[in-house]
């Protein structure tokens, strides 16, 4: 039997709107006044609403006490908007939400680092912020240095610490966040391999012991193994709920349909009022329309630069159907005028496995503001080449499948006996 | 210490929020009240990188004061014979500049903290209303170290030290509270509105001037000094140089009237911040 109490998180048709155009976000008081008192003065009709966008529409769900559920959708189909709601961040256009229990979120790791501060001091700082009592933080201050491996580098400032290092230290004060339901948006994608898999163990634990999650990733073997339940943003709208397995294996089936040639429209484009993407296209550079585990690619990016010099990274990652990022290049430092640009990276062939594999882009400014993100700009299949290697049919393991150089030739009178190599002092 | 965390526990527990479109027009004292310890963490950090930064900090905030006191002693004291009302003019004038400072610092610090605070406030939710507050704090140390400098020279120029000392704190925490006021106005229109920063300094600037800091109360005429009062920091700074310098009372009604006008600008500052901020992450 389920009782209301057991609903933690209700939402009845929330929508949120955000109006277009960055620049006109804010104004300045002077237009204000004198807007208004032309308007006074002048007698005309108030200005035609701007344009705007619904970032989340008519999205109504439940989540029971202890589930812990992902989200999942494209970029831009309102996941962050939904746990900004729903961690108060911003208000709700329409619809309401009712929330039982005190919610800790985690929308961004280390939000509030300092970079001058120690490792000490920072722990301190971005528990208070992330809503923690000084004295939680103080009971569980050796748990989370522990846990995030930082040792000797307590007391130093964290500007001098690796990325890893930092984004384990930040991970490890919220993952010590004690909150009722905890909100979590696309953390796991940071940290090495063995600290990402720490993280999952962690977030098992947080589950296992009853709380309520509610979690957005990329990483669909994160959702399918962490959470039971699953709901699917599509363009604000919720698309499916339910099942985890049920709802990513739907959703991988329509995302991975290959696109391998995308242009946008001027207002659609990912961009800024500086920069914006026109087009991204893969292509086979021997020619050949199908791609093959042994085909050569092109990626090229077309851009535009509006208004005023850069100096730009330009950074793709490649991604398996998994989610999985299988490597991340970019184009050095380049600097560029006002224009327009392609740039063009080759991978070769003889690297890549088969299946689906999609690419992200990112625009990085004087190496350290992200200017433009954008993921899954185009998709596209490489199938297996029949006459690439010898009979194997199956799936060949690994997320690459490099063709790599060996060597075999006869090794007679160059044996050493074994006991010379296999002995230790 | 059972029983604290129980209650907590199950006032914690008990916690049901409602999530709706409209902004909400109360003040949700308790909500800030809850979020203290945060406030106090942001002052620490503040204070904190502020003074890792620079190696000078501590002398820049010695020699801002003092050389403030210097440059107005020769040029309006003594040149301009600008009256002092009994003190000597730099003890006059350095009694005036230290709270002064301490509130323009305060209020610019403030002004600019919300739009600042961008990654926290799109990034985490707590009442944002400690944002400006934990900018006002921070002005806190450069206080006291240019207050050392002023209880040292007392002596040199003669002036007693006397338990009238002990009520400037109260027109420290005045100077703090009218900062902390007209900044919650400042901090919420500059997020919506981009060129209010310009405005600031220039607000700053024309505002010492209409304050009696670098000349003394009495160069004002009687009958305006209680309208004159309507500017909350002149029972500041006159409330402070007289628990300080001056020997004479307290200008009793000035003080109540600057007290009054501080009141109305936080109240009316802690409503509008309280509605504005709900939109903050949309707009900044």
């Amino acid at each position: 039997m389920r009782t209301s109490s057991d609903v933690v998180i209700e939402c009845d048709r929330l929508g949120k709107r955000y109006r277009i155009g960055e620049r006109q976000r804010y104004s300045t008081l002077r237009e204000t006044i004198a807007d208004r008192s032309y308007r006074l003065f002048m007698r005309r009709q108030t200005a035609a609403e701007p344009p705007s966008i619904w970032a989340l529409q008519d999205v109504s769900f439940e989540v029971r006490r202890g589930n812990v559920l992902g989200i999942i959708g494209r970029n831009g189909a309102g996941k962050s908007t939904l746990l900004k709601i729903l961690s108060r961040i911003t208000k709700p256009t329409e619809g309401r939400a009712l929330i039982r229990g005190r919610v800790g979120s985690l929308l961004e790791v280390g939000t509030g680092f300092h970079a001058e501060l120690t490792g000490r001091e920072n722990i301190f700082l971005n528990g208070a912020i992330l809503g923690m009592r000084r004295a939680e933080i103080v009971r569980r201050f050796d748990e989370i240095v522990e846990f995030a491996e930082i040792g000797e580098f307590l007391d130093t400032p964290v500007k001098r610490y690796s990325s890893g290092m930092y984004m384990r230290l930040a991970f490890a004060v919220a993952a010590h966040l004690d909150p009722e339901i905890l909100v979590i948006d696309e953390v796991l994608a940071v940290g090495d391999a063995v600290f990402q898999k720490k993280c999952l163990g962690k977030m098992g634990d947080v589950s296992q012991s009853g709380r309520t999650v509610l979690f957005i990733s990329h990483n669909m073997l994160a959702i399918q193994s962490l959470c039971s339940d699953a709901v699917w943003l599509d363009q604000g709208r919720l698309r499916e709920l339910g099942n985890s397995r049920d709802v990513v294996h739907h959703y991988l089936r329509e995302v991975h349909t290959p696109q391998v040639d995308r242009v946008w429209s001027d207002d659609e484009a990912p961009g800024d009022q500086n920069l914006r993407l026109q087009r991204v296209s893969v292509r086979a550079e021997d020619g050949t329309n199908a791609i093959s585990v042994r085909t050569p690619l092109a990626l090229e990016f077309q851009y535009a630069i509006a208004r005023r010099h850069l100096r730009l990274n330009l950074n793709f990652f490649l991604n398996n159907e998994e989610g999985v990022v299988i490597f991340n290049s970019d184009t050095r430092l380049i600097d560029l005028a006002p224009g327009v640009y392609r740039s063009v990276c080759r991978i070769p062939g003889d690297l890549l496995n088969a299946g689906t594999h999609s690419v992200s882009v990112a625009f990085v400014r004087d190496e350290a503001h992200m200017m433009v993100e954008s993921a899954d700009v185009v998709v596209f299949d490489v199938e297996d080449s029949t006459h690439a290697r010898g009979s194997w049919y199956d799936r060949w393991p690994g997320v690459i499948r490099p063709m790599l150089e060996w060597d075999t030739g006869s090794a007679e009178g160059e044996i050493l006996p074994l006991t010379a190599t296999g002995s230790r002092e | 210490m059972t029983t604290t965390q129980f209650s907590l526990g199950a006032e914690e527990a008990s916690e049901v929020i409602e999530l709706l479109p409209k902004p909400s027009a109360a003040l949700r004292l308790a909500e800030i009240w809850h979020y203290r310890e945060l406030l106090y963490f942001l002052i620490w950090r503040d204070i904190r990188v502020k003074y890792k930064q620079t190696a000078l900090g501590i002398l820049w905030a010695l020699l801002q004061p003092v050389a403030l006191m210097a440059i107005f002693s020769l040029f309006l004291g003594r040149y301009a014979q600008v009256p002092s009302g009994g003190t000597p003019y730099p003890i006059m004038v350095l009694a005036g500049l230290l709270p002064w400072q301490l509130f323009s610092q305060a209020l610019s610090e403030s002004s600019n903290s919300v739009v600042a605070s961008e990654r926290l406030i799109t990034k985490v939710y707590f009442p944002r209303v400690i944002i400006p507050a934990a900018a006002v704090g921070s002005a806190i140390p450069d206080f006291c170290i240019g207050f050392f400098v002023l209880i040292g020279l007392l002596p040199y120029y003669g002036i007693p030290i006397t338990v009238r000392l002990l009520i400037a704190p109260l027109f420290v925490a005045l100077a703090l509270l009218v900062a902390f006021a007209v900044g919650l106005w400042l901090s919420a229109l500059n997020v919506q509105y981009r060129d209010v920063r310009h405005a600031i300094g220039f607000l700053i600037q024309a505002w010492m001037f209409v304050t009696p800091v670098v000349y003394p109360l009495s160069v004002v005429p009687h009958k305006w000094r209680h309208l004159y009062a309507l500017n909350p920091m002149v029972g500041v700074i006159e409330g402070f140089r007289r628990s300080v310098v001056e020997q004479q009372p307290f200008p009793g009604r000035i003080i109540l009237v600057s007290v009054f006008a501080t009141v109305v600008v936080l109240a009316g500052g802690l409503f509008y911040f309280r509605r504005m901020e709900q939109t903050f992450a949309d707009i900044i």
